[in-house]
């Protein structure tokens, strides 16, 4: 079963306290996922300043600066993973670095039933 | 064997063993729902069947078995709806009767208790998952004691089941490295069916006896399966907090403090069985707060009168107890010993300390207390003032009925 961790964390601590992760190490923590065949893919994300929301209300696009919602954290980045089961994924998610500083929602991925 | 007494039979059974076979059936069949179904008719067909054929060996595999037949049958009723079913089908099939064995059973029961209370189900769908599940209380029945609307009650049940299954909660008793914090959560649990049993948060009545025996019944299934020394922690803190409950309310259901309770109603078998308890789980040295409440509670229970109370004893128990597990409720009951141990002063000015902080103050307990320290000290004003907080603060009505005595009765 397919996983999607999203990393949220408050961008002004994510990376300055003593807790934050270097890039080194969170590279590293996603080659030991890779090494275990969990990983179906990770990345970490620009801050949330360069993000862009788009709709499509009645065949218009309507575009606007920022996330779709103001929150106190943001979401720094994620993984995809396939796990066993929810107490797997849970393993994984709690050992990702920025979990330290941040949280991890942890969202089983559906299976869509064309 | 005559119509009756198969029925009896079978009735016993559901009473003894229902909820080890609905265990197994959710393994079986990786599904709540389906597994009780397949549960219920499984003895709906007993009755008939056992008529003709006599009472099996083993009635319970023999359960199991015809639940799996059922739940075969209802997936291929719906396999022609859904894609995936045939492959459940088959496996199912497959399975031997030896995946079933007594020592599995066990294992299920553990499982089930352990799944109903996993920390990423919702913590008030934990509660009413767990009594409904592994103690068959209705629904009907636990909205009652929780003096909930049952609607919601079956709407918390209905969205735990199904995050159970579309998050694939795994049907699994922890590993050791995870067991310390999953059995947090199991306990938590418990006690919290314990605690709105013995103290309930609102209403007519002081206590509920329906939750207190559940709770326990819980804590003894858990001690039987799994004797770590906070599951003896627990069961004991419950026995001797249980043994108590006959002196804790007057025949007109008023509520009695300890120091006025007739120690001759306390339950001398429950506080011997609470005693052996704690004493087995500190010698484990790997207790924690229940086994440390329960021995503050055993101090107690082993006190013939409440002049005699060690309150040095409860005292330094307490402040092991705080050091494990800091919280300001603690903190109250501390203080309430140590005024106990050296006078009401003392206790007056931690319970103004805490409060003074912010903290619990809207607890009624913490303003009785502090009204009971300065009428001891003939602070009749601050006292009467404190009370008044309190009351303000209960909507149990036992309990608002002690406050009110005791304002009328400051002069």
């Amino acid at each position: 079963m397919k996983y999607l961790c999203l990393v949220y964390s408050n961008e002004h601590t994510l990376h300055n306290s003593p807790d934050s992760p270097e890039d080194a190490e969170c590279m590293a923590y996603a080659e030991s996922i890779q090494g275990s065949g969990r990983m179906v893919a990770a990345e970490a994300l620009e801050s949330v300043q360069t993000a862009t929301t788009v709709r499509m209300r009645g065949g218009k696009l309507s575009i606007t600066d920022g996330p779709f919602a103001e929150t106190k954290e943001q979401l720094a980045g994620f993984y995809l993973i396939d796990a066993k089961d929810l107490n797997e994924a849970i393993q994984v998610a709690g050992n990702i670095p920025a979990a330290r500083v941040g949280c991890v929602e942890v969202r089983p991925v559906r299976q869509l039933n064309p | 064997m005559s119509a009756e007494t198969v029925k009896a039979r079978v009735e016993q059974v559901y009473r003894q063993d229902s909820r080890r076979i609905l265990a197994t059936l959710i393994r079986l069949l990786g599904d709540f729902d389906l597994a009780e179904e397949a549960l219920h008719e499984a003895f709906f067909i007993a009755v008939e069947r056992w008529q003709r054929d006599g009472v099996p060996d083993n009635p319970r595999a023999w359960l199991v078995s015809a639940g799996r037949f059922k739940a075969i049958d209802s997936l291929r009723r719906r396999a022609r709806f859904a894609a995936s079913q045939p492959m459940l089908i088959a496996q199912l099939e497959e399975l031997e009767q030896g995946q079933w064995s007594d020592e599995d059973v066990e294992d299920d029961r553990l499982r089930l208790i352990f799944t109903c209370c996993h920390p990423a189900l919702a913590a008030d769908a934990q509660v009413p998952l767990t009594l409904r599940e592994v103690c068959d209380l209705t629904t009907e029945q636990i909205a009652r004691a929780f003096l909930a609307a049952p609607a919601a009650i079956a709407q918390r049940i209905v969205r735990a089941k199904a995050k159970i299954r579309d998050a694939r909660i795994p049907y699994q008793v922890p590993s050791r490295a995870e067991l310390p914090e999953r059995l947090d959560s199991v306990l938590r649990v418990i006690y919290l069916v314990f605690n709105e049993g013995y103290s309930a948060s609102m209403g007519a009545e002081l206590t509920r006896e329906d939750l207190t025996r559940e709770a326990i019944r819980l804590g003894r299934l858990l001690m039987e399966l799994l004797p770590e020394a906070e599951v003896m922690g627990l069961l004991a803190l419950m026995l001797l907090h249980e043994s108590r409950r006959p002196a804790r309310t007057s025949s007109t259901g008023e509520l009695v403090l300890l120091d006025e309770q007739s120690r001759s109603l306390w339950d001398a078998e429950l506080i011997a069985e609470g005693c052996a308890l704690v004493e087995a789980a500190l010698k484990t040295r790997r207790f924690g707060p229940y086994c440390l409440q329960a021995a503050i509670a055993a101090v107690h229970a082993e006190a013939p009168t409440a002049e005699e109370t060690d309150w040095p004893q409860i005292v330094g128990l307490y402040d092991v107890l705080l050091r494990a597990v800091p919280s300001p409720v603690i903190e109250l009951n501390r203080a309430a010993a140590l005024a106990k141990r050296d006078g009401p002063q003392e206790g007056l000015r931690l319970v103004d300390g805490i409060l003074a902080r912010g903290d619990l103050t809207d607890y009624h307990l913490a303003h009785s207390a502090r009204a009971e320290f300065c009428r001891q000290l003939g602070q009749v004003e601050e006292a009467r003032a404190a009370y008044r907080r309190a009351l303000e603060l209960t909507q149990q009505l036992p309990e608002r009925r002690f406050i009110e005595a005791r304002l009328a009765g400051l002069q």
